[in-house]
């Protein structure tokens, strides 16, 4: 165990929102795959605040990141797609996570529904709707690029059918060098091959057993991390050309502290009441190491978690070309 | 009539679930009648999946019957209840519900839900088995998919009959007796249009019956569901009692509460995550006695060691456990 600087001179008033209510994932100075699921809803405090107190998260980059979402469905229509039997799970959504989100920003959202008529209101978009369940047409851009217009999480959406889930629709802008163009129609199991250990390790088979007996409405998290170069969300394999080069230089970049963020994603499980759809919520969180830093103990372990990484674990996350040097600038070295 | 509080005690199998008013009460033959419940404060009551059941609190048990309804944003709840002679009697103190009695329910279970890329559905009912497909009806009428309806009841003791003729008009086919449901199935199994599911409900043997005369057809395990009640549920358990070592302490733990939860009561902390027996966090090792495993997370061979158990699911297979703690 190594020694944790006190926190005599964290003053922790003056540290900025993305740092306060980051969801710092590690808590041990190495990391492995574990099914680390737990009930979503509860709020987990950090040396510097706290974060998951809410399922559907509103942060600073609100409206910026919806803003980016868009440009990139407009570019990549492959974002995003809904398998014809898919229709009533993404409405299931829809009825599901407007209320919540409704009850979570009372002074922000409003939500309505008198039968299949609905009224949405969202004062941080100047945005008044009204809506018919099951209508397609009754929203503007059909039901999940809107329902993608009003989160920053990416959406997919597991069908239950044949003892197994099948990844038949969603939206997803925001992809940790995966594609979801190219998972769509898959099964869960297929979806994870490329996980290293997955033969030995069962936590991807766990997961998926679990998922199968999750019921109606029940909901979960976890959380998982990686490493992205730059404040990019989109590092999606489609624009691997635009983001894949950085690997290559940033070990020897002095600004690698600035450009080098920890990405972690905050995974929402929920069985949809009606449809019984299994819905992932992924919302995804940069803190570069700058930031990171200004947190003393999350700069040691990160610094740990980075220099121990089995390399296998580390090549399937992309980071072994500069992970010594990640952990290296963190710790001093 | 006076209305009877809630029960006080809360059964295990409705803990944390729902309260619910009775507004309606209909017989629908000599031996089934419907009731309906509402949210006592008026609030919406939990969408569910078509084919699922609401486990209600009555008597002194607690029983699982279909919800009859799409799903759809409920503002009340219906279920039909069969009267059985020779049943631990929670049928029939179902029957003695009366409008504004209050009863604990968990929230709805699904069990049996439709296919969602089916694109036909042919649905099997005998008797008290329309509940579950009349639910899968309504719901395949909501979202436009075809569906055919073999309802088989004695004349004048089918429930929810009136329903199913107006909600499927033609697609639905009602047999009287045995002889003439062989006929319509026979056909039906023969003439259905590629993607259909079949949905069966009713007595086993007459599931049993239906799903293999399918098979013989050359229908897929796949496309062939039958009721299953409680398959998606760990069951409450037996009680038993485990021993902590260290301290000498003892502790029962009761059917429906689970090991970890007895602990906490207990004062003891446990380190603990999804409490599902899925991540592993809250194992404490066994000394004595063999744990009946329920979880995902310790492997065959782990298992077999009973050295360690998952206390958020499993129990144990002996009246006592020794624990080390
Ligand atoms: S709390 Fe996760 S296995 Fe028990």
């Amino acid at each position: 165990m190594s020694t944790i600087i006190t926190d005599k001179d964290l003053d922790t008033a003056v540290l900025p929102e993305r740092i306060r209510r980051f969801p710092f994932p590690f808590s041990a100075d190495s990391y492995r795959y574990s099914a680390n699921v737990e009930p979503a809803h509860k709020t987990v405090p950090t040396e510097v605040g706290s974060w998951g107190s809410f399922l559907i998260d509103i942060d600073e980059h609100y409206l910026s990141e919806l803003q980016e979402r868009e440009e990139i469905l407009n570019k990549d229509p492959s974002r995003t797609a809904v398998l014809p039997h898919m229709r009533s799970a993404v409405w299931d959504a829809i009825t599901t996570l407007l209320p919540i989100m409704a009850e979570e920003y009372p002074h922000a959202m409003s939500y309505h529904r008198e039968g299949n008529a609905c009224r949405w209101t969202n004062t941080l978009q100047n945005l008044e709707l009204e809506f018919t369940i099951g209508d397609d047409d009754s929203l503007p851009m059909g039901p999940l690029r809107f329902l993608g217009s009003q989160i920053q999480d990416d959406l997919v959406f597991l069908d239950p059918r044949e003892d197994t889930l099948w990844l038949d629709a969603g939206l997803v802008t925001f992809a940790a060098d995966w594609s979801f163009g190219f998972d769509v129609g898959m099964k869960f199991m297929e979806v994870h091959t490329p996980v290293p250990r997955v033969q030995t390790e069962p936590v991807i088979n766990r997961a998926h057993q679990f998922l199968l007996r999750l019921q109606p409405g029940e909901e979960f998290r976890r959380t998982n991390w990686t490493m992205t170069i730059g404040q990019r969300l989109d590092t999606s394999t489609e624009t691997y050309p635009q983001w894949g080069p950085d690997r290559g230089t940033i070990a020897d970049d002095p600004d690698l502290p600035s450009k080098l963020h920890l990405r972690v994603e905050v995974q929402h499980m929920l069985c949809l009441p009606h449809s019984g759809a299994v819905l992932f919520l992924i919302r995804s969180y940069l803190l570069p190491l700058t930031d990171i830093a200004q947190v003393p103990p999350w700069r040691e372990r990160l610094g740990h978690v980075l220099a121990e990484l089995p390399e296998d674990m580390a090549d399937y996350k992309g980071i072994t070309r500069y992970r010594n040097a990640a952990s290296n600038w963190l710790l001093n070295v | 009539m006076t209305a009877t509080a809630v029960q006080a005690k809360v059964h295990p199998a409705v803990k944390g679930g729902l309260e619910l008013e009775v507004t309606g009460v209909s017989p629908q033959t000599d031996a089934i009648t419907s009731i309906t419940f509402v949210d006592p404060s008026g609030a919406a009551l939990p969408s569910y999946v078509p084919g699922s059941h609401l486990v209600v609190q009555c008597g002194t048990g607690a029983n699982a019957y279909s919800l009859t309804g799409s799903g759809t944003a409920p503002s009340e709840y219906t279920i039909s209840v069969l009267q059985v002679e020779d049943g631990a009697g929670g049928s029939r103190a179902m029957h003695r519900l009366s409008v504004g009695d209050r009863v604990h329910a968990a929230r709805p279970r699904s069990a049996f839900a439709p296919t969602s890329n089916a694109t036909h559905f042919l649905l099997v009912a005998a008797g008290i088995g329309i509940t579950p497909v009349l639910s899968h009806a309504r719901s395949a009428a909501e979202w436009g998919t075809a569906a055919d309806l073999i309802y088989v009841h004695r004349p004048g003791a089918g429930a929810h009959v009136a329903e199913a003729r107006e909600l499927l008009g033609p697609a639905l086919t009602e047999c009287g007796d045995r002889a003439s449901f062989q006929k319509v199935l026979a056909e039906k199994l023969t003439t259905q249009p590629l993607g259909t599911h079949l949905y069966v409900c009713g007595p086993l043997a007459f599931m049993d019956a239906v799903l293999d005369q399918a098979r013989e057809q050359g229908w897929s395990t796949a496309r062939l569901h039958s009721e299953a009640f409680g398959a998606a549920e760990l069951d409450a358990g037996e009680p038993f009692t485990v021993t902590l070592a260290r301290s000498g302490t003892r502790l029962d733990v009761p059917a429906g509460v689970s090991l970890l939860e007895t602990l906490e009561s207990a004062g003891k902390s446990i380190p603990n995550m999804c409490r599902k027996g899925i991540c592993g966090e809250c194992a404490i090792p066994v000394l004595r006695g063999t744990p009946q495993h329920r979880d995902l997370y310790l492997n065959d061979q782990e298992k077999a060691e009973n050295t360690t158990m998952m206390c958020c699911v499993s129990r144990s297979q002996d009246e006592e456990l020794e624990l080390d703690l």
